[in-house]
């Protein structure tokens, strides 16, 4: 999954020159950064915010405010993490956001949050038949995502940081704007609360599959 | 046999664990406490195999296309920085003194009328030590203030250091000004001192709001280590000797330069 030491590199390089040209007015040199990171940035997006629809707004918008800012982009720094730093913190706010819409129109939690729940073309290919989503029970990916935006915004982004993304524990310091003792705390917190939410779930199925009883 | 608690065991699946080496011989030893691992490694395992939406090779050119008209025909540049709202206040504080700079320079024009030039280019040197020196002083203050931070006491155990930090990346988008601005105007050794502020400013404005005692004596150290407090006292001072002497002998602007570059 991580890219190799030589390829981040070339990767870093490349991205310099791009943001060397974008600064120096060539703004189709920018398109070279959009393509290379949107996967990236989608990825986080999406497990951050637990929806299609919000994670492609991230996206955008992390690329926008990027450009915005491109002149105080220090060169020393790589452009991926920077971007990627920006997608995290908008993340975050767009979390808040949510859930202060959520409170206001008293909506239940996963079906309505979730875009991908509610927009059929996703749903479609969200489910599209790979071996672990056949037997992913239904119940179990509701009961995962419930789980998951259950955590605080906090505890999701270090989660989602460490875990998924395999950040260090100093970056998502820097997100979360906490130090870094705080920071493993908040990771503790959320494997904590996902694992007393979700394991009595795991453990059924695992006997159940021991049995035979599922396939 | 004592055995691992659910935070270690956490903090082990998730590599953030500092005695990786005792848990994984505890693990290795201890039954129940393997088992307990399972049942985490169950749960994170289930986790990991939520999906995420696949949406094809060409979502980049997607995202470019709807980003695009959006787009201004120039990135943002470092000195727009400086219409953002917070910066005003400094942003103004700079007019002024370029005002008063500027009053001041047709005034000494008057007094000596002969070389234009060299007028202009005093105005403007005049403009870069007042408001370099300023700048210096506000992040001499600000180093003063975190160097002398310290937990109340052993119980406290994290330092806010908010209001430092935030001053920083004030002063770090001042600092990026002047010191491109010295380079310019060929004055080396200032915009070599600048530089190194530069770096101590990105440590501190980088730092978490709040710190453990360890990290703050550790930013603390790294203040003295660099002598980054007694250069800009040096280079703030010379910076004032040197507008004091101009006032008297102009000519001796390129010798105080070389002054410079030897600190």
């Amino acid at each position: 999954m991580q890219p190799s030491v030589e390829s981040t590199q070339a990767i870093a390089e490349s991205d310099a020159i791009a943001v060397e040209r974008t600064l120096a007015g060539d703004r189709d040199a920018y398109r070279v950064l959009v393509e290379r990171h949107s996967h990236n940035i989608f990825r986080l997006a999406y497990r951050m915010t637990g929806n299609r629809h919000d994670a492609e707004e991230v996206v955008q918008e992390a690329f926008l405010r990027g450009y915005q800012k491109l002149g105080q982009f220090a060169s020393r720094a790589n452009f991926g993490t920077w971007v990627y730093r920006i997608a995290a913190n908008y993340a975050i706010d767009r979390m808040r956001q949510r859930q202060r819409e959520e409170a206001r129109q008293e909506m239940p939690k996963t079906e309505e949050r979730d875009g991908m729940e509610s927009d059929p073309l996703t749903r479609v290919k969200d489910e599209a038949p790979t071996p672990e989503r056949l037997a992913q029970s239904v119940e179990l990916r509701k009961q995962m995502e419930q789980a998951l935006a259950a955590l605080t915004e906090s505890e999701r982004t270090a989660f989602v940081m460490r875990h998924w993304e395999g950040c260090g524990i100093e970056e998502i310091a820097v997100v979360l704007k906490s130090s870094s003792n705080a920071t493993k705390n908040t990771v503790f917190r959320a494997v904590h609360k996902l694992r007393h939410a979700l394991q009595p779930l795991v453990e059924t199925r695992a006997q159940a599959r021991a049995m035979g009883t599922e396939s | 046999m004592k055995h691992m608690t659910e935070e270690e065991l956490i903090a082990y699946r998730e590599g953030v664990a500092e005695q990786r080496a005792v848990i994984s011989e505890h693990l290795a030893a201890c039954e129940e406490c393997r088992g307990e691992f399972e049942r985490i490694e169950a749960v994170l395992a289930a986790l990991d195999t939520l999906p995420v939406p696949d949406l094809g090779a060409d979502y980049g050119r997607r995202v470019w296309q709807q980003i695009a008209p959006r787009l201004a025909e120039k990135p943002g540049r470092w000195w727009q920085v400086w219409f953002e709202p917070r910066r005003l206040a400094a942003a103004g504080a700079v007019v002024a003194l370029i005002v008063a700079a500027f009053i001041a320079g047709r005034f000494t024009k008057r007094l000596n009328p002969p070389d234009n030039i060299a007028n202009k280019e005093q105005v403007r040197e005049r403009i870069l030590v007042v408001a370099v020196g300023e700048h210096l002083g506000h992040s001499e203050r600000m180093l003063v203030e975190l160097s002398n931070a310290a937990p109340n006491g052993p119980a406290q155990k994290e330092v806010n250091i908010s209001a430092e930090q935030r001053r920083a990346e004030d002063l770090l988008q001042e600092n990026r000004l002047y010191r491109q601005t010295a380079l310019q105007e060929g004055d080396a050794g200032l915009a070599s001192v600048l530089d190194e502020l530069e770096r101590v400013l990105l440590d501190v404005a980088h730092s978490p709001d709040e710190v453990t005692p360890a990290q703050l004596e550790a930013i603390q150290k790294k203040i003295e280590q660099r002598g980054i407090l007694f250069k800009v006292r040096v280079v703030n001072k010379e910076l004032q000797q040197r507008q004091d002497t101009r006032e008297a002998a102009p000519a001796q602007n390129e010798s105080t330069k070389r002054e410079r570059n030897k600190v």
